[in-house]
């Protein structure tokens, strides 16, 4: 078995999602590499030969690889890919968006979203927004898949394995890019944090988010928030936790204001401890929530701010 | 220019789903089917690039058993010109649906071609992507926004963190997300205008693509259930719970 990892980066560090994926593979079993892409990202790579497990960092250091375009990035996971067994990413925006176009270009399925390595060809994922989990066998010759981070530990550091670079330079020359617009953000990555407090229509506007803060402050938790806030604009939607925002496992998720949507339960429900605030006894929140409280949220905030 | 949108039926949004007691799927008897809700979104845009004069012609396809043709019907009434029913009643992953819709590219030769980031049955969000790698196509996952200029597309995506806009060399691939846009409701006279519009049904078999997949479900089971919780009275005793209880602050 020799597996073949992408590591997710900003070319400058690694984020906490690829030592998930490291994680997830070593259930696999055999031997690990890391894919680093990019442009000036010897510091990713650096940091990557540092996560346990991982037996060889590959690092494709080059201008056509700076923005992993998905056109450029697959056609490289392709060359470098093609005499692996396994290829992984995670299931974040960057996985999904390259890797299902190196399992077409490879002429093999993807499996997505990948929650349990039961073998080395078979695999436990999410359908129906999270209200069926599939077991599903792959016979392909290689296979192809995305890991959802929040459902795997993160492998811890201390290795140093070798670096190796690879000169490919894949430019399909049919997409450039132009501009990015990042969220700023002091907190910890909604995806990555221990705690997750998040509102809903409830807080009624943005400003009101402003509650949030002095709680999150306090816990080291990250905010995010339910579809209806972010499309009545009350915040960007980065924030979005939900089958079609980010998927969140934290040790506690604070739900205020939000009613619990399925889509929004496919998002946080296997959170360890999930606390629902909310003035409608009624709401769906409270059937999977650990603990409730009924009460106005305008008057909880506040006093929890202050008790915690 | 010709925008080619692939939909797909599904499971209606609204409704819980249910697992089979023999593990085998999910129960689709006498459950509402619709018309999956970012295919939605893509017939809008497509509609949108039209009015705008961007756009001469809106070819829908869907691939599946004769039911597709209602949510053809559907996207029809929405404003799409002519439909494409790809008859089969085998079920198909990603990559056969991408295999049969490259064949559809090549016969239509579309400007663009514009479909949903993920279908709500199945959650996989790859199609767009593997029909892309198919036939050479840049692709724009998870867009935004879609503006057409000098034979390029500039696609605002969402990504982690914010936003990334591209451009993409046209013919290019797609796939919309949810804020794209608002999509619009069929109206009754678009409804009955909408049963005259050309819908033609092509055998999948007729492409040449081999339509069986190398996974396997072994079974599908429902999620684990989460313990019933219980109803703290106040504040203080929610901080005490999660101090002492949970000891998760």
């Amino acid at each position: 078995m020799a597996i073949l990892i992408i590591a997710e980066h900003n070319n400058l560090s690694l984020k906490s999602e690829t030592h998930k994926v490291v994680q997830a593979a070593a259930a696999i079993g055999g031997d690990i590499t890391l894919l680093v892409a990019g442009f000036n990202c010897k510091a990713a790579a650096d940091e990557a030969a540092t996560v346990a497990g991982v037996s060889k960092v590959l690092l494709a250091d080059n201008a056509v690889y700076q923005h992993q375009l998905a056109e450029n990035i697959a056609a490289l996971v392709t060359e470098v890919g093609k005499d692996f067994s396994h290829i992984l990413a995670p299931a974040t925006t960057s996985g999904k968006n390259f890797l299902p176009r190196v399992a077409a270009m490879l002429d093999v399925a993807q499996i997505s979203d990948v929650i349990a390595i039961e073998s080395a060809d078979t695999f436990v994922r999410p359908i129906y927004a999270g209200n069926a989990i599939a077991t599903v066998q792959s016979s392909d010759r290689i296979k192809v898949l995305t890991v959802r981070p929040a459902a795997f530990r993160a492998a811890s550091d201390g290795n140093s394995a070798p670096i190796e670079a690879v000169s490919a330079a894949h430019d399909a020359g049919v997409s450039a890019f132009i501009d990015e617009e990042l969220t700023k953000s002091e907190r910890p990555e909604l995806s990555a944090a221990r705690v997750v407090i998040s509102g809903g229509r409830g807080m009624q506007n943005g400003e009101n988010f402003a509650l949030l803060n002095g709680i999150a402050d306090k816990l080291g938790a990250a905010i995010g928030a339910s579809r209806a806030a972010v499309d009545a604009g009350f915040v960007p939607n980065d924030m979005q936790v939900g089958q079609t925002g980010k998927i969140v496992a934290p040790d506690l998720y604070i739900a205020v204001g939000i009613s619990g949507a399925i889509q929004h339960l496919a998002g946080m429900k296997d959170s360890k401890v999930i606390v629902a605030i909310n003035k409608d006894a009624e709401a769906p929140i409270f059937q999977i929530a650990d603990y409730g409280l009924v009460a106005d949220l305008f008057s909880v905030l506040p006093e929890l701010e202050q008790q915690l | 220019m010709k925008i080619l949108v692939p939909v797909k039926r599904v499971i209606d949004y609204n409704v819980k789903v249910r697992v089979k007691a023999d593990q085998t799927g999910v129960d689709l008897a006498n459950v509402k089917m619709a018309l999956n809700p970012f295919c939605e979104i893509a017939v809008e845009e497509a509609v949108r690039l039209k009015e705008a004069g961007n756009a001469s012609e809106v070819v829908v396809v869907s691939i599946g058993t004769t039911a597709v043709q209602e949510q053809l019907r559907t996207a029809l009434a929405l404003g799409a010109d002519r439909a494409l029913h790809i008859e089969t009643d085998q079920h198909l992953d990603s990559l056969q649906v991408a295999k049969l819709l490259a064949k559809v590219v090549a016969q239509e030769q579309p400007g663009l071609v514009i479909l949903g980031k993920q279908a709500i049955d199945s959650d996989n969000n790859q199609t767009g992507q593997m029909l892309a790698a198919l036939t050479g196509m840049g692709q724009g996952t998870f867009a935004s926004k879609v503006q057409l200029a000098d034979g390029k597309v500039l696609v605002t995506r969402e990504i982690d963190g914010g936003l990334q806009t591209v451009a993409l060399t046209l013919p290019a691939v797609v796939s919309t997300d949810l804020r794209l846009n608002e999509p619009r409701y069929a109206s009754l006279p678009n409804i009955m205008k909408a049963k005259k519009k050309p819908l033609d049904v092509i055998a999948a078999d007729s492409f040449g693509v081999t339509l069986s997949s190398n996974v396997t479900v072994l079974k599908v089971a429902a999620p684990a259930s989460r313990q019933g919780g219980i109803k703290v009275e106040s504040v203080a005793e929610l901080v005490d719970k999660l101090k002492h209880e949970a000891k998760v602050i």
